[in-house]
């Protein structure tokens, strides 16, 4: 204890060390995320990178029992975690690839779920010793504490920042050596700052980080063989011809010489014509994406023409088509063959778009240069809303890859294509008699089309639309189904048109005004006519009623509740489980279930990461007189870890509707909260001396307050500069998310403050219960929003802050 | 002392759990039998329950009794012999599979296969499949597209005495147009459309199958029928026993 105080007599504050290893442990983790959606699917990413972030609580515990000892030997512990941490994060990652985790049998396969706990043990070692260099550096500068938790979190934001940037310029291996080199130099840094063996610290620097670059020579991403990539390399002669890489995902181009790739989902059974030559385009290594060989003649029959897709061509002539989502071309070279419009094409990659109008313009026959097309690099509802511009066909593309569809991978990925809110955006920009057309699979049981026509009457109805019915049509193919809404009924004309093509091409009507159900389920067979028997329910008075007794969750996705493809209901798991092994594995939407585990899991993890601590933090100082009471320190700082997130993760939501582009709106609020938030907590020593009973009551009400006003505000202020350049709505975003962030950077080092003076002891458990609680926060903010909907993961946010503000660790005897 | 007390226990727990491992992997030609009849129970019951999508409360009796017949732990991989007669699929490498035997059962079914029958199969796996048809018709044509894979099963049928089964490793799409026309087609990996050219050879009258879904995970089964007038329809088959819709409708 006297060498403890003695270190403690001349406190070096390590600032800039622990703001280099917060940047490069949060570049880590995004970067994690991307990694394993290239290796593994993108939902497991989540749940196994969530779960590895206990690695702080874990800290939180290990430091409880060490801290003493390893505070008496401060430099020494802080220099080899950082060292540790970026050892591990290198290591750590290729132990973790290695790992021969298939999702898909963990239905079957008990071995599946010991890897996936060994994934996400493993992985939670890096951030083991993050946590442990920062919690003992909290613990160790005392009085300078929120000067550390303040470059901590500027730390995280300038990092989570420089990695969104980093990854358009570098691929994602030579971005973690990059990380793994920087968490190797703030050892150093930490070394310098603290005067301990700066050249003996420097050379091993140097010796690691020539390890991990020299190491880049064997080292490769290795994803699951059953990724829709690997699969086609298996193929003779299939190889990769070119890679993009951006934060957006990994594009892989595919040659497939000997065996082409012939992609043509919803193709007629009875089509004959040829398809042309294609290049196989996955992102992450789903997919494929395909672009067609441009043949030059267009006389001869085209494949395009006997899909599904094709059916809004055949039924009127458009003059002016809007592709949302146009992908690598396929729906424009259907658009330019089947009709004379003019085509305006968005795309929200830009990798793809100059890919198109680059090194595969002349391969696509210019589909992305044609002078009818005119290309739009943005978010389609960005687009939309800043456009008064109308159209005569808005064609929705399939989009997902029939496997990530078909198992349920999106299911806790918001998405906002159709939601109430954007359903709503595109039918008002179609021209009277324009038509808007959805293309989807068809998954057995049925589900995306049933959600997608109850979305689409309900808006309808909303817009005092009276005949519904007669401006309707759906068809189907064995494999795609799509839905047209005409702006006006669909004439008697029309409705032989679609009639005709669909008995051509052996597609089976689904609904049609007029039609009889004997029309229905004669070409592709069900065992009855489902997806007749649907439409006419959900047309019909009982469509609530049709939604609510149905298996799978059919309930309109909204912006506040952006899950259109989360088809699970509780009420049916029992019978799906039931049927496991029986052929019921694939009823299981898995992505909410995976969420639903995760949450159990971190919540279990979490509850004995924080519990045992306690046990013998009580046991070692029942003698002494407690000063602060464990239930006041575990419910402030748990309350405090839950909330934080909450209210970040909800605003990220907020904005990305605002911003439109997903990678902006992370990018931009993630560092303008961790940014404003680590202001906010060096500002807060000053709130300390003025205040002693509850230092945490002002900024506590402040981002109550707040919360409120732009719970109120919000939606009406993004309305009126939803027509702004980017420049000014980003510009807004950080406005309007710095005094949020501000007082929500300032309860935590006040709390921790006030335990460092008097009741140091439980400074590691508190910082462990932090770790805990934010990994459980992020699992809960999507539980909740897929359930009640953002807006009350902001009211959740704020109501746990009113009760840290009650509960903040002050002194029982003085009380 | 303690430490004594903990390493001994260890070893208990140890000696235990080797010994209820023990029968799993001591298995001989009898326990695979034995295995074998509990998995056809097992089919069995499952059709039952599927009676309705099915349009059958039991398989082809020929079907069942070749399913009881072929040695699946033969196909798969020799550590997941132990698991060769559980009711699921199986990883056999080069990321593929080896079908759930309770769709390979649904799907060898549902081509009505004869005795007199050629059949094609497009993905010869591990040949599991193909070994199941080979006990119910004339003549199975194999065609497999992953040059290990293909070999492997190639040396399987001539070390298991499958004369009837011709295999070729190859591009499944255009069928093989030496040998057609066929009267039943199983495509064991789904394509994004139905070849036109499976079609072409598949006669009037003949069924074909395919497997829609992920490796391990079949969503439906996709029957298609050419009729004597050669006009094609499907039929999807949902190979689970469930509504998706409760209460009025």
């Amino acid at each position: 204890m006297d060498d403890q105080l003695a270190a403690q007599s001349s406190p070096s504050v390590p600032v800039y060390s622990i703001a280099l290893l917060s940047a490069s442990a949060i570049a880590y983790e995004i970067l994690l995320v991307r990694l394993f959606s290239i290796i593994q699917w993108h939902h497991y990413a989540y749940m196994v990178i969530s779960l590895a972030l206990m690695g702080y609580g874990a800290s939180g515990t290990f430091l409880a029992f060490t801290s003493k000892k390893l505070l008496s030997r401060f430099q020494l512990a802080l220099t080899a975690n950082i060292i540790l941490f970026a050892v591990a994060a290198f290591a750590c990652f290729l132990v973790a690839q290695s790992i021969p985790f298939n999702p898909d049998e963990m239905g079957f396969d008990a071995d599946q779920w010991i890897y996936l706990v060994a994934m996400y043990l493993v992985l939670a070692i890096p951030f083991f010793f993050a946590a442990n260099a920062i919690g003992l550096s909290l613990a160790y500068t005392r009085s300078q504490l929120a000067q550390v938790y303040a470059a901590d979190l500027m730390g995280a934001g300038v990092g989570s920042l420089a990695v969104v940037l980093l990854l358009f310029f570098v691929f994602p291996l030579p971005a973690l050596q990059l990380l793994v080199i920087l968490g190797l130099l703030s050892a150093f840094v930490a070394s310098w700052e603290t005067g301990f063996r700066r050249s003996l610290v420097g050379f091993m620097v140097l010796l690691l980080s020539a390890t991990v670059v020299v190491s880049g020579k064997w080292i490769e991403i290795t994803p699951s063989p059953y990724k829709d990539l690997e699969q086609s390399l298996r193929i003779t002669g299939s190889h990769v011809i070119a890679e993009h890489s951006s934060p957006m995902g990994l594009i892989s181009v595919v040659d497939s010489p000997v065996v082409p790739f012939r992609h043509a989902p919803g193709l007629s059974v009875s089509a004959t014509a040829k398809i042309p030559q294609q290049r196989g385009v996955y992102i992450d290594g789903n997919g494929p994406l395909v672009i067609n060989r441009n043949s030059g003649g267009q006389a001869e029959p085209d494949f395009m023409n006997h899909m599904t897709s094709a059916l809004p061509y055949h039924v009127a002539d458009h003059r002016r088509i809007l592709l949302p989502a146009s992908g690598t071309g396929t729906d424009i070279r259907q658009a330019l063959l089947l009709s004379h419009a003019e085509v305006t094409a968005v795309e929200i990659n830009p990798q793809i778009i100059a890919m198109m109008q680059g090194d595969y313009r002349d391969y696509s026959g210019g589909l992305y240069s044609n002078p009818r097309v005119r290309v739009i690099n943005a978010e389609i509802r960005g687009f939309l809303q800043g456009s008064e511009e109308t159209y005569d066909l808005i064609n929705i593309p399939l989009m997902d890859s029939f496997n990530v569809s078909s198992t349920g991978l999106l299911s806790l990925s918001e998405d906002y294509m159709f939601t109430v809110e954007t359903i709503a955006l595109y039918l008002q920009r179609l021209n009277p008699d324009g038509m808007l057309a959805i293309n989807r699979w068809i998954r057995m049981p049925p589900r995306d089309m049933f959600k997608i026509l109850g979305t689409v009457v309900e808006v309808l109805e909303k817009q005092g639309v009276h005949d519904i019915h007669e401006r309707l049509a759906i068809i189907r193919g064995w494999q795609t189904s799509i839905l047209i809404v005409k702006n006006g009924v669909i004439t008697e004309k029309e409705r032989e048109n679609i009639r005709q093509f669909a008995e051509q091409q052996s597609f089976d009507l689904v609904y049609l005004p007029g039609m009889h159900e004997a029309e229905a389920n004669r070409f592709n067979m069900l065992a009855q006519p489902y997806y007749y028997q649907a439409a006419v329910k959900l047309l019909g008075p009982s469509r609530q009623q049709f939604i609510d007794n149905y298996k799978f969750n059919l309930q309109p996705a909204t912006n506040d509740q952006p899950y259109f493809f989360n088809f699970f209901k509780w009420s049916s798991l029992p019978e799906i489980l039931e049927l496991h092994g029986r052929g019921g594995v694939p009823l299981i939407d898995t992505g909410y279930l995976v969420i639903v585990a995760t949450l159990i899991q971190a919540v279990l993890v979490g509850g004995l990461l924080v519990l045992l601590p306690l046990y013998f933090l009580r046991r070692r100082s029942s003698r002494k007189d407690k000063k602060i009471g464990a239930g006041r320190v575990f419910v402030y700082f748990s309350a405090l870890g839950v909330a934080f997130l909450l209210i970040e993760i909800a605003f990220i939501q907020k904005l990305t509707l605002f911003l439109h582009h997903p990678l902006y709106a992370i990018a931009v609020s993630l560092a303008s909260f961790l940014l404003f938030a680590g202001l906010g907590s060096q500002w807060s020593r000053r709130f300390v001396s003025n205040q002693s009973r509850s230092p945490a009551l002002l900024p506590a009400g402040m981002v109550i307050v707040l919360c409120m006003i732009y719970l109120a505000g919000l939606d009406f202020v993004f309305a009126q500069l939803i027509h702004y350049p980017d420049v000014i709505r980003i510009v807004f975003s950080v406005v309007m998310v710095a005094p949020l962030a501000f007082f929500m950077g300032m309860p935590f080092p006040l709390g921790m403050t006030s335990l460092s003076e008097h009741a140091e002891e439980w400074l590691p458990w508190a910082w462990g219960i932090n770790g805990c609680a934010s990994v459980v926060s992020a699992i809960l903010a999507t539980l909740i929003a897929i359930h009640y909907g953002f807006s009350t993961v902001i009211l959740a946010g704020a109501a746990l802050y009113a009760i840290s503000a009650l509960t903040f660790p002050v002194i029982i005897a003085e009380e | 002392m303690g430490e004594l007390v903990f390493i001994r226990r260890l070893l208990l727990i140890g000696s235990l759990l080797w010994l209820i491992m023990l029968p799993a992997y001591a298995t001989g030609e009898s326990e695979y039998k034995l295995a074998r009849e509990r998995l056809i129970e097992l089919i069995e019951q499952d059709v039952r329950e599927t009676s309705e999508y099915i349009n059958k409360t039991q398989l082809d009796q020929r079907v069942m009794d070749a399913m009881a017949s072929v040695p699946r732990h033969e196909f798969v991989p020799e550590r997941q012999r132990v698991s060769a007669y559980d009711n699921r699929p199986l990883a056999i490498g080069h990321g593929q599979t080896i079908s759930q035997p309770y769709m390979v059962a649904v799907m060898t079914d549902l081509i009505k296969p004869e005795p007199g029958d050629r059949v094609l199969e497009i993905g010869t796996g591990s040949g599991y499949q193909a070994a199941v048809l080979a006990q119910l018709v004339d003549k199975v044509f194999s065609i497999e597209i992953i040059d290990p894979l293909g070999r492997a099963a190639e040396r399987l049928f001539q070390k298991l005495g499958y004369n009837n089964i011709i295999s070729r490793i190859g591009d499944g799409y255009y069928g093989w147009k030496e040998q057609a026309p066929f009267d039943a087609i199983v495509v064991t990996a789904a394509a994004s459309h139905v070849p036109p050219p499976l079609i072409e050879q598949l006669k009037p009258g003949g069924h074909m199958v395919i497997p829609v879904g992920s490796r391990f995970l079949t969503q439906q089964l996709m029957l298609v029928t050419k009729d004597e007038k050669g006009q094609i329809t499907t039929r999807q088959v949902l190979p689970v026993a469930f509504v998706p819709l409760t209460g009025e409708h």
